[in-house]
């Protein structure tokens, strides 16, 4: 399950960053999660809370934002939501489009106690 | 567990040359261990819960232009806390959250580059047969090409045992309870391995199609490899690693008429995920196809 894998990198980024601002522990924090990035939510939430005990984040508020996916297709420019990797183009039914968003995976920010 | 030592903790990895006596750092000390099986006492106040909620999806709408049912479905909430009590200093902090194993693959990366090695990672479903593909590969292109191998698997030395019986030097990464390999590992296993100028590194990552997709390990190509056994829906079952990929293998071509196996079908939900795949179709076992393998292999490395 490489969602522990990224719980453990979210609390090593939140602790970095609670020393860097010398503040105590975080009481709330903010992830996006892409459509395509290949990152589990419901998992996720399950790895942060196994993970963050006796951790900077053990009493944090936690919040998952899902990003809806978003491609642009390469033959006629159309811009369309996907939340999967192999629907095509509605317009021009083209398999051939470049992802735009959905594969984020990162903190967009913490609120420091 | 750890096989040559039999030291506790199976989150532990490690890394083994056959043939030698164990190599990894015995630390068995526990710096950094989370704990699976604590009681997590969550209480879910119903009316906070609410509260919450509501807070969260106005917060979400003033900076997407997601619809309500979206939002409203993806939001997750796991630990609570009181909110009579404001939340502290907010820091915006965008950070990608795989930036650590991003920066450690890049320098890797660098590092394959500066030194002229071609350095491969090999993912798939366990047993389409990676480690036969890199035995007969190196049995019939040892000769040209100077190989390195780096095995992953979760246990056992036995696929660098397969490549050492080969002559070819070899290290196996235990990944412990690991579903994948990382930039970390690689780092570490190909310092241990003194890999050569103008070689080939190949790198057996866990057989696991889901997990090592995210994780770059700072090789040149990611070869993905599929068997005929498998079924050709296979590509769009697990798209993001096959988005991921450079290379696709088909392998087993030998046991294509047994199998309702279209090539053709899966070549197409290949492509539907990853337009830019190249694909390979072998049997390594009887070494039809293996031509053009060899000839992608010395006309990129
Ligand atoms: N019929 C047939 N069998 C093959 C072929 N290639 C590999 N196999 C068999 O498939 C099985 C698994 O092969 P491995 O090379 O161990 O597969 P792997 O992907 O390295 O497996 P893991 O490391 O466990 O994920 C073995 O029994 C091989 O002999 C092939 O082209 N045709
Ligand atoms: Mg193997
Ligand atoms: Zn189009």
């Amino acid at each position: 399950m490489h969602e522990l894998s990224i719980a453990t990198n979210i609390i090593e980024i939140a602790e970095e960053f609670v020393t860097k601002n010398k503040g105590s522990h975080i009481s709330k924090i903010e992830i996006e999660v892409g459509e395509l990035s290949g990152i589990v939510i419901d998992s996720l939430n399950f790895a942060m809370e196994l993970a963050v005990k006796e951790t900077v984040l053990e009493r944090a508020e936690f919040v998952i934002t899902s990003i809806e996916g978003k491609s642009k297709c390469n033959k006629c420019g159309n811009e369309f939501s996907n939340s999967d990797w192999y629907t095509p183009c509605p317009k021009c039914l083209s398999m051939d489009f470049e992802i735009i968003a959905g594969k984020e995976l990162r903190i967009k920010s913490i609120f420091i106690d | 567990m750890c096989d040559t030592c039999g030291c506790e903790g199976d989150s532990k990895i490690t890394y083994n040359k056959p043939g030698e006596e164990h190599t990894h750092d015995h630390d068995h000390g526990h710096g950094h261990t989370h704990s699976y099986t604590h009681d997590h006492d969550h209480q879910h106040d119903t009316d906070k819960h609410a509260h919450d909620h509501k807070h969260e999806y106005s917060h979400e709408h003033s900076h997407h232009d997601h619809d309500h049912e979206h939002d409203h479905a993806h939001e997750h909430h796991t630990h609570e806390k009181e909110h009579d009590h404001p939340h502290g200093k907010e820091i915006k902090i965008e950070h990608d959250i795989l930036n650590k194993n991003n920066a450690l693959a890049e320098r890797n990366r660098g590092y394959f580059e500066a030194k002229n090695v071609f350095a491969l990672n090999l993912v798939s479903s366990p047993g389409s047969g990676k480690t036969s593909l890199l035995e007969r590969t190196i049995k019939e292109l040892g000769s040209e090409l100077n190989f390195y191998v780096v095995e992953g698997d979760q246990q056992t030395m036995n696929d660098a045992n397969r490549i050492a019986a080969l002559k070819v030097p070899v290290i196996q990464i235990n990944t412990g309870n690991g579903c994948h390999l990382d930039a970390e590992m690689v780092n570490k296993a190909v310092k241990q391995l003194e890999v050569a100028n103008d070689s080939v590194l190949f790198i057996e990552n866990v057989g696991n199609l889901v997990c090592p997709s995210l994780f770059d390990l700072g090789e040149a190509k990611r070869v993905v490899v599929i068997s005929v056994t498998e079924g050709d829906d296979k590509p769009i079952k697990y798209p993001t690693m096959f988005h991921s990929a450079d290379i696709c293998i088909i392998n087993k071509t030998d046991l294509l008429p047994y199998v309702d196996f279209s090539v053709a079908k899966a070549k197409e939900y290949a492509l539907s995920v990853n337009h830019h795949l190249v694909f390979f179709e072998v049997s390594v076992k009887t070494g039809e196809g293996m031509q053009q393998w060899y000839q992608w292999l010395k006309e990129n490395k």
